[in-house]
């Protein structure tokens, strides 16, 4: 909607819903409002927008340095409660090198499984090298760079690659 | 999920401890995250008065009236809020796959919270429903078993046993192939056989002075004559009748599964890629048809020919076919490793190969993009760029490829050496005859060759396998728009259509919540609102491409559902924003609902869509040919054509889902006036992004996020000055000042135009 970027300075709180409330400089108060990354894989501290619950933008943040601790705080926290993608640090095991394969992985949030529904779904982002893998709930996983997963879990990447 | 006793063990110890004397569980979701969103099992679980939660701090709240639970879900995490009406009391998180469980689970806790609060017993449970399919589940069901299986379960070699539901109809020639098989195997064991006594009564004797006996060569040498040619008769009939065979179950399994294909529903194929619904069809069932045709048969020769020799060699000399049988599983297991090898490289050049073509369809039906902003050697570039990972991966293979055949021929060299060396040893301790030996090397080299293609065999197993259960995943999907059992007879319709507290639910997403719309016979009703609102959801209802999750839309006063689904389609002419045109003349495709149409009924048709003379004006008149969606037709001309075929076939209901919203306002204005002998007396239900498209609604539905929120004519619904005229300004406001052209706008345009054309590709 809007073709100018707002930059200027606002208020955040968050409500006893657990909801953030923003306040513009026009003064008037949007609660629920989300904050999104604009660019969540390849540069995650550049540009991170607030959005209001019907998906319009409210205020452009070019980095979060730039702003008071307290809003800084709540914007963080709630960014950790919406992002997850779990990275692959190992995988342990697969039910399958024909899919739909069940993969048994440690993440950085811990063991879990996935079911992968077909190679298609692992997806190599072009400028970083970084492979994404959605799983059959929609879950993304992230493996940051292959070659430094352990030899095991690297043959059977490759399998799949 | 409401019986206790399935509660899963790890929670089961602690329960006793959490429930209070004479309270019981009812419901329980187990969660798979927790707050910081880390992998950690959790339970909330309720009761008849109380929700608990298993986790670290193990909280409760008591059910009260003013208790509410929220679902919510985002980047694959769903999110169950507890709130009472001050603030949020607590948040559970889990991963999608718990999903359905989460939404059964909030009904279970809406069911107690109200009995609780009203102080009535619960009332009966909904039916429970796939959320994936929308089938209706077995109430002993918690998945639904089609989604599931297909989702899970990785292709086991046993699918390919239920392929003989399609080979049982060949039962008897399969029988006689195989005792054709038995014989032919047979017959090419004897040459071999016939070796030792032209060594041992003919040619050593000889060499020993003993003259030749021509009898005695005649006699032999007709035999092996004999067999040879009786083996190649039995070859011939067997491959003959198993080919023909195998083809034929083929055919089956192809045809069957396009016609099961067909009856599914639009929800299928609205999940599904066209390109892997091809392959399935196509692809697959010729690999299993090459698979039974050609490696299970030659794999079974292969075993009989196997089993055969040693019942001959070991009736000749136990001692020496021992020793040669010996080696050849170990052989026979270290070929099986080097293919293995060898196969994981022959996937990874299969996917290699599909980046090289993926860099070709993406910049292939972009080249206008790729042209205008002048990327041409990028492209090239990054075409060279696959082309180098190609070569490198191609490279890596050759290095094993080029020695996979001479590996294979240096073992089986070893091991006739092995029966050399063993052989002579016995021969000079005159155990055996040198006739004996030579027979035992000509049985032997034959399996020798054979041991390479048999270890191929569990590889190419495990993809006929893959490809089975590919198959038989769409030959087990049940539809969701089922056939009724016993289909009430549908009478002439009138037209009235009566929308009866309909909901429907997308996945779990509630697109539609308590539709109520009576539709009079040759109304014309104007479906209005935002995209994403409902309107084109309600008319999918409204021809049963879905079926409704609650309430009933009926006709004549029956039930969509009780009717058969061909019946009642007959009666509704469909016109889309995106005419489809196969491949045929136009003759054809406006007669597509109805073959049976004469010449000059399809006339009649096109004059009355106002296709006539762009018709007449084509090379070969009705008969000139258009398919691969028309492109030598504008957007206009294929739209009148299809306006003909919803035309010709004469239905009392007719729905135009943004007929006119892809041509240009001239093009829309012929159009519109096509339509308007198309809408004379029938019910119309029109859905339109262009306000003024609907001027001649006799009422102006408005939807918003799933709900009917005005009903009125133009003028009724401007007066009230709400949802209707917001629309109506906004565009009005659009078409008065039209915004400045900037950089970013021209661009869009290209990309717009030539972002059509993979989809066009596609069909």
């Amino acid at each position: 909607m809007s073709r100018k970027p707002v930059t200027g300075p606002f208020g955040l709180s968050r409500n006893s819903f657990g909801q953030l409330v923003y306040v513009g400089a026009d003064g008037a108060a949007h609660e629920g409002i989300v904050p999104v990354r604009a660019f969540g894989l390849s540069a995650p501290d550049y540009g991170i927008a607030l959005m209001s619950a019907d998906g319009n933008e409210l205020q452009w943040i070019e980095s979060l340095d730039t702003l008071p601790a307290d809003s800084r705080g709540l914007i963080v926290e709630e960014l950790a409660q919406r992002e997850f993608i779990p990275e692959i640090h190992r995988i342990i095991s697969v039910s399958s090198y024909a899919t739909p394969s069940t993969w048994q992985v440690e993440t950085d949030r811990g063991a879990t499984s996935l079911i992968l529904k077909s190679e298609d779904d692992i997806r190599r982002l072009r400028t970083t090298g970084v492979l994404l893998i959605a799983d059959s709930q929609g879950v993304h996983f992230l493996i940051r760079d292959r070659l430094a997963l352990d030899p095991h879990s690297q043959k059977i990447l490759k399998r799949f690659l | 999920m409401t019986a206790p006793d399935t509660l899963p063990e790890a929670w089961r110890g602690q329960l006793p401890a959490r429930l209070e004397p004479g309270e019981h569980l009812i419901a329980w979701l187990e969660i798979d995250l927790d707050d910081r969103l880390d992998f950690q099992p959790g339970l909330v679980a309720l009761t008849d008065r109380r929700l608990v939660a298993f986790a670290e701090d193990g909280r409760s709240w008591p059910l009260t009236a003013a208790l509410k639970l929220a679902h919510h879900d985002h980047a694959g995490v769903g999110t169950l809020e507890l709130e009472d009406t001050q603030a949020r009391l607590a948040r559970w998180r889990y991963t999608l796959g718990k999903s359905p469980a989460a939404l059964r689970f909030e009904r279970e806790f809406v069911r107690q919270r109200d009995s609780v609060a009203s102080g009535r017993p619960p009332p009966p449970a909904p039916a429970a429903i796939c959320p994936i399919c929308q089938m209706q589940l077995q109430p002993d069901e918690e998945d639904c078993p089609n989604c599931v299986r297909e989702l899970h379960t990785p292709p086991s070699t046993w699918t390919l046993l239920r392929i003989w539901r399609f080979a049982k109809p060949y039962q008897w020639r399969l029988l006689a192939g195989f005792l054709l098989t038995l014989a032919a195997t047979a017959a090419t064991l004897v040459p071999p056989y016939l070796t030792m006594p032209l060594m041992d009564d003919v040619l050593i004797p000889y060499q020993n002075g003993t003259p030749i006996d021509p009898d005695k060569v005649a006699w032999l040498l007709g035999g092996l004559l004999g067999s040879a040619t009786l083996a190649w008769g039995l070859n011939w009939a067997r491959t003959y009748i198993l080919a023909l065979v195998s083809e034929r179950i083929g055919a089956d399994l192809r045809t069957t599964t396009y016609e099961h294909l067909l009856k599914l529903s639009h929800e299928y194929f609205g999940g599904k890629r066209t390109g892997d619904l091809l392959a399935r069809i196509g692809s697959e069932t010729d690999r299993i048809n090459v698979f039974l045709s050609l490696h299970l048969l030659d794999f079974a020769t292969d075993v009989l020919m196997i089993v055969m020799t040693s019942v001959i060699l070991f009736s000749i000399n136990p001692w020496l076919a021992l020793v040669t049988l010996v080696p050849l599983p170990i052989i026979a297991w270290m070929i099986h490793i080097v293919r293995d090898k060898l196969r994981t490289g022959f996937e990874q050049i299969d996917r290699v190969w599909a980046e090289v073509t993926s860099v070709l369809a993406d910049t292939i039906p972009g080249v206008r993009v790729v042209k205008a902003f002048a990327q041409e050697a990028r492209e090239a570039q990054r075409f060279r760029e696959a082309n180098k990972h190609n070569l490198e991966v191609n490279d890596r293979l050759n290095r094993i490829w080029s020695l996979f055949a001479p590996t294979v021929g240096l073992l089986t060299e070893i091991g006739i050496l092995v029966v050399w060396a063993f052989g002579i040893w016995l021969v000079s301790k005159d155990q055996i005859t040198v006739g004996v030996l030579t027979a035992f090397l000509a049985y032997i080299s034959r399996f020798y060759t054979r041991l390479d293609s048999m270890s191929r065999i569990i590889s190419v197993t495990q993809k006929a396998a893959a490809g089975a259960k590919r198959i038989f995943d769409i030959l087990d999907h049940v539809s969701s728009v089922p056939e009724p059992a016993n289909p009430v007879a549908l009478p002439p319709l009138k037209g009235g259509i009566k929308i009866d507290n309909v909901s429907f639910r997308y996945g779990n997403r509630a697109v539609l919540h308590g539709i109520d719309l009576d539709i009079a016979q040759g109304e014309m009703i104007g479906l209005v609102g935002h995209s994403g609102s409902g309107k084109s959801t309600l008319v999918n209802l409204i021809c049963r491409f879905y079926d409704v999750t609650e309430g009933a839309i009926q006709v004549e006063g029956i039930d969509l559902r009780s009717v058969k689904i061909a019946d009642y389609r007959r009666n509704i002419g469909l016109v889309l924003q995106e005419p489809f045109l196969f491949f045929g003349t136009i003759a054809e495709n406006i007669a597509y609902g109805k073959p049976e149409a004469t010449r000059a009924e399809i006339v009649a048709a096109a004059r009355a869509a106002h296709a006539h003379e762009f018709i007449l004006r084509q090379p070969h008149g009705y008969d000139s040919l258009v398919g691969e969606r028309g492109q030598s037709l504008s957007g206009g001309e294929r739209q009148r054509i299809s306006i003909a075929r919803a035309l010709l076939i004469d239905p009392c209901i007719l729905i135009l889902d943004e007929a006119t919203s892809a041509v240009d306002t001239e093009t829309e204005f012929e159009i519109q006036s096509a339509l308007n002998n198309l809408i004379k007396g029938r019910t119309t239900i029109a859905i339109a992004h262009r306000l003024s498209t609907l001027r001649r609604a006799d009422r102006l539905v408005v939807m918003d996020r799933g709900r009917i929120v005005e009903i009125g004519n133009h003028d009724d619904l401007m007066a009230r000055g709400g949802h209707y005229w917001r629309l109506y300004m906004a565009q009005s406001k659009q078409l008065d000042e039209p915004p400045p052209l900037g950089e970013d706008e021209r661009a869009a345009a290209v990309v717009d135009s030539v972002e059509k054309h993979p989809a066009e590709a596609k069909v």
